[in-house]
């Protein structure tokens, strides 16, 4: 169980809806027995984050309230959002990631519709009060505006 | 091996929060310097109050307000004889320390005029930063910053440097609450008492391990909170030397810190009620009082000698960790331990300890400017208490080394 349970593939989201994903990944954190387990592949999935480019890493780019810093850029792929991120924290990578995971490479629309209570169903609802010192409260916060932001563009 | 003095086992049933556990594990305890646990005297006495004679204080002519007025008062004594202030009417109840420098700072604004120095130290926690900048904001006061060296030491051959005329005012902490340095406050405050310039340290970090005796340092301003030794949260104390507090204006405006009111002019009240505007933290005064009897019948000394071998056994032990620093190096230290692994990230260490029930804290501990001497986005800090253990030292060192495999 420890290690790699399930290399992801991103190109796999294409074809599927955010609720799908969302699915997928609560059915992953379900196998495992522990906090040891599911941190372990947190930590793993941060490895396989979609780098933000080096030119993005802005202080503009940081997302607020986060005790670890966190970068995120969005940019339009034909109708679709595709989100790139990074942070100087493990656990907060692993965390950005299964957001990205669930929300990128969706219409704006659809991103800013969708649901989040799959975030309690793996077990992190810990990271989702406001005061959390992680921000996952601002990273969905981040991603969803940056949603509405391109939905006007769009429009 | 650890000789202790006290009679850990025994104190540590004095605190029902121990028995608790955290993520399926016992809880360790070492976030002591952001608040400290409550010792069942204190729970009792908070209880006490508020069974048997919860009424407002001061005013009233019946029998519980005068009973809760006497154990009010007595419990401003005990403050006033553990700090060794001359008279009780020194003694100011706040509702933390950071409401005792702000009560001054405020004060101050009606002495400051343009081109008047204040010197704070680069090791303040921002609460001791930001009061000072609205003043400067507010009167055209110029801000001079003691630095600080590797070791998380000042620098005092500067800080003699920055003293001179201009020099109205002088803040530092006892003790930094990022490093657990003891600041040489006999050399500051007597240097700026030279030239004339009034002091203010803030005890908040030092009040649990070390009993500061303000006649003895002749300081000016002292400020504490009660919740970071073992009292509880929202009370805390500002001494004043009692020429300056006549020489302040009051702070806020309200009940109890008057003594006649008309439309056309408001008299104040005396030391202490001048400061004391509008019905205190009653109950939380009380409480500190009983805090106060709790640490100082166990005595501090006892627990001062106690606290430095658990950080000298919690030292050795955490720098056998491959790639650990260990940040404010001094020998003059309370058992702070501030640290960072090579390569990892404090909060990740932090969120794995947790998970295995050891409390620390993580991030720049309000001292922003201490990070950025360092160049880190903070640290993991290890604060301990008479109560804690050399085996919680054990558990917290198994911890972060079970935290950096996991995160390697």
């Amino acid at each position: 169980m420890h290690g790699i349970v399930t290399i992801i593939q991103w190109a796999q989201n294409l074809d599927m809806s955010i609720k799908e994903i969302q699915e997928e990944i609560v059915d992953e954190f379900s196998m495992f027995e522990d906090w040891m387990q599911r941190y372990e592949y947190m930590i793993e999935l941060g490895k396989s984050l979609p780098m933000i480019k080096e030119q993005y890493k802005t202080d503009d780019n940081i997302i607020k309230g986060c005790q670890s810093k966190v970068w995120v850029h969005a940019e339009l792929e034909g109708d679709k959002l595709v989100f790139t991120a990074d942070s100087d924290a493990i656990i907060t990578k692993g965390i950005i990631a299964i957001l990205i995971r669930a929300f990128s490479n969706q219409k704006p629309k659809d991103i800013i519709e969708a649901e989040t209570s799959f975030i309690d169903e793996i077990g992190l609802k810990e990271h989702l009060s406001p005061t959390r010192a992680n921000g996952l409260v601002s990273m969905i916060k981040q991603l969803k505006l940056y949603a509405v932001a391109y939905q006007t563009q769009l429009n | 091996m650890i000789q202790t003095v006290l009679d850990i086992l025994s104190i540590r049933k004095d605190f029902p929060i121990l028995n608790r556990k955290v993520n399926g594990y016992p809880l360790v305890y070492l976030d002591n310097a952001a608040t400290s646990q409550t010792p069942k005297k204190v729970i009792d006495a908070i209880v006490d109050y508020y069974s048997n004679y919860n009424a407002n204080i001061h005013r009233g002519v019946h029998t519980l307000s005068q009973e809760a007025t006497d154990v009010y008062e007595q419990a401003r004594q005990k403050i006033q004889k553990h700090f060794n202030a001359a008279k009780s009417h020194e003694i100011i109840f706040t509702s933390g320390t950071t409401h005792g420098i702000n009560l001054v700072a405020n004060g101050f604004a009606s002495f400051l005029e343009k081109g008047d120095e204040i010197i704070v130290s680069a090791l303040e926690h921002h609460s001791n930063i930001v009061p000072w900048q609205m003043l400067c904001e507010r009167t055209g006061a110029v801000l001079k910053v003691i630095p600080m060296n590797m070791e998380g030491k000042l620098i005092m051959e500067e800080y003699h440097k920055l003293l001179s005329h201009r020099t109205k005012l002088v803040f530092c902490n006892h003790v930094s609450n990022a490093l657990g340095t003891i600041n040489s406050i006999e050399e500051i405050i007597t240097a700026a008492h030279n030239i004339g310039a009034a002091v203010l340290i803030d005890g908040a970090q030092a009040a649990p391990h070390i009993k500061a005796d303000v006649q003895k340092l002749d300081v000016d301003f002292y400020v504490v909170s009660a919740h970071k030794m073992c009292g509880p949260t929202g009370v805390g104390m500002l001494y004043g030397k009692e020429e300056w507090l006549n020489k302040l204006p009051p702070y806020q405006g309200g009940g109890e810190m008057i003594a006649e009111v008309t439309f056309e002019k408001t008299t104040y009240a005396d030391l202490p009620h001048k400061f004391e505007a509008g019905t205190p933290n009653i109950c939380g005064g009380i409480a500190f009082g009983a805090a106060l009897d709790y640490m100082n019948a166990i005595g501090f000394d006892a627990i001062a000698q106690y606290e430095h071998e658990l950080l000298e056994y919690a030292s050795k032990e955490l720098l056998a960790i491959d790639g650990l620093k260990i940040y404010g190096d001094t020998k003059e230290k309370t058992a702070v331990i501030s640290f960072n692994i090579e390569g990892l990230h404090p909060y990740d260490i932090g969120s794995i300890l947790d998970k295995l029930g050891v409390a620390v804290r993580t991030g720049h501990h309000c001292a922003q400017p201490i990070m950025d001497f360092y160049k880190i986005p903070g640290t993991v800090r290890a604060s301990f208490s008479f109560y804690n253990t050399k085996e919680e030292v054990d558990i917290l060192v198994a911890s972060v080394q079970r935290a950096k495999t996991m995160l390697s």
